[in-house]
């Protein structure tokens, strides 16, 4: 008999502990082992998943605030060009406006030192003028200026043409204030005198006369009245004179503004 | 002539006795447990680990690899058993180039005992997943005509597995035994070599026979029968 009933059972029973052995000392011990490693394993692969996740989102973080900053860097760029630009405009600007402030004090003084000039040129020649004519006179005549002047009014008064003549007339009667004699210098007796004939020869009448000194009138006589008004001065030869030197500054001073007022090139 | 290793007696008293077969099947337990005990001694569950360790990694997940390939669907609910049947059938096949070993499975009463626990596993598996009206309905499947040819072939395909590795491990013994006494020198080794690998089969087909009974007793009834076993059996 191949079957041994006995050993059947009993292998059967020794297969069954071996089973629960295998179990309880191979398997178990090494799925665990198989199933904590796979846990293991997937959570590196999660950590490591989570980390480039991180790493993409700092990388997307960080490319989006660079290109922030680009723009932010070329906005910024932009605004100080522009800036730049105004202001550089505003100096070209101020710039030229000093320059023309200048050319204009420039001119300004120019002016002025010519005013200034013809000034000293027509003081200096008043000057000279009444010395040469005060020496001419006291040469040729024997006479002081002064009492020429005198004569030289008294005669202007004479000559008066009808019109003007008959307007003092009736301004001096009309007046009651005695008519004014201003004279550069004081006059002498003798020369009041003379004024003083000259005026009652003149106009038929005793005209009553105050004289006064008026260092202004340059060398001259003015008799004035309720607003008329007769003079001799040297200051009307002396306007003349003025007026000549005034037009020969002047012709020289327009090619110097025309050099002074031309515009400055900007610059780039 | 001895055909099995139950013949060996050492000891016995009425009934109860003590023979090879036992004997060499509490050797293969003890070498089997100690073995696992040493390997899985020092398991590590991190990534770093030793050669055996992986060793018995492979192994292990082969194993329950196969059994999900079968058409298991929980594998590790069939692992003690089956891959047990495996271990045991290959080690008792491996341990045949020890000399004066004689294999448990080359004894008729072992294969029974074995395809014995393969027949009560697979209604125990069975009922465990189907139910018990489902499971005893799938002995009527596709008709009821069918519930004595579904009995037969339980009783027989048990059968069949215990004569199958009986056959094949009892007939590999007895060549080399016959070998040995006509060419005693080299050929002996060559077969022994050859039994090897047979016994690997076996252990293989034994196993895998376990499997696919087990997947069809389990398996939803609207599928069909397998037809992996029919082939592997034929």
């Amino acid at each position: 008999m191949l079957i041994d009933w006995f050993t059947v059972g009993a292998q059967t029973l020794n297969f069954i502990i071996l089973v629960w052995l295998m179990k309880r000392f191979l398997y178990q011990p090494i799925l665990h082992a198989l199933d904590a490693r796979e846990k293991h394993i997937a959570t590196e692969l999660a950590n490591a998943d989570a980390k480039q996740a991180e790493a993409q989102r700092e990388r997307d973080e960080f490319q989006q605030k660079n290109k922030e900053f680009d723009q932010q860097h070329a906005a910024l760029l932009r605004q100080a060009t522009d800036e730049a630009k105004v202001e550089r405009q505003r100096l070209l600007d101020e710039a030229r406006k000093a320059a023309d402030d200048l050319s204009a004090k420039r001119q300004e003084r120019l002016r002025n030192d010519a005013r200034n000039l013809n000034q000293v040129i027509s003081l200096r020649a008043q000057q000279e003028v009444f010395a040469i004519a005060r020496k001419v006179l006291t040469d040729l005549a024997t006479t002081s200026l002064e009492e020429r002047m005198g004569e030289m009014f008294a005669h202007r008064l004479q000559e008066m043409d009808g019109e003007a003549k008959a307007g003092l007339a009736e301004a001096l009667k009309t007046k009651s204030d005695p008519a004014l004699v201003r004279s550069a210098f004081d006059l002498p007796a003798e020369q009041r005198a003379t004024i003083q004939n000259a005026l009652n020869e003149t106009f038929s009448a005793e005209i009553r006369v105050r004289f006064e000194t008026a260092p202004k009138l340059i060398s001259g006589i003015e008799l004035s009245t309720n607003g008329l008004k007769v003079a001799w001065s040297i200051a009307d030869y002396l306007a003349s004179l003025e007026k000549g030197v005034g037009e020969l500054l002047q012709e020289k001073d327009i090619p110097v503004t025309k050099a002074d007022t031309q515009p400055e090139e900007p610059q780039s | 002539m001895r055909l099995s290793p139950d013949e060996i007696i050492f000891w016995q008293h009425g009934f109860l006795k003590l023979n090879a077969t036992i004997l060499f099947t509490w050797g293969l337990m003890f070498v089997l447990t100690v073995g696992a005990k040493l390997i899985t001694r020092n398991f590590s569950t991190g990534l770093k680990r030793t050669r055996w360790q992986n060793l018995v990694e492979i192994i292990v997940s082969a194993i329950e690899k196969q059994i999900e390939d079968v058409g298991l669907s929980h594998p590790r609910n069939y692992l003690g058993f089956l891959g047990t049947l495996f271990l045991f059938v290959a080690v008792a096949s491996l341990c045949t180039v020890i000399p004066g070993y004689e294999p448990p499975t080359g004894s008729l009463s072992t294969t029974a005992a074995l395809a014995l626990c393969v027949f009560v596993a697979v209604p125990f598996f069975g009922i465990k997943e189907q139910g018990v009206g489902n499971y005893l309905k799938s002995y009527m499947e596709p008709t009821f005509i069918m519930l004595p040819f579904n009995l037969i072939s339980e009783i027989s395909r048990t059968l069949a597995l215990a004569v199958r590795l009986f056959g094949n491990m009892m007939s590999g013994a007895m060549i080399i035994a016959i070998l040995l006494t006509i060419t005693p020198f080299i050929f002996p080794i060559v077969m022994t070599m050859l039994g090897l690998l047979t016994g690997m089969v076996q252990a293989y087909i034994f196993s895998i026979l376990a499997a696919v009974y087990i997947a069809a007793a389990t398996r939803v009834r609207k599928s069909k029968p397998e037809p992996e076993a029919q082939n592997i059996e034929a």
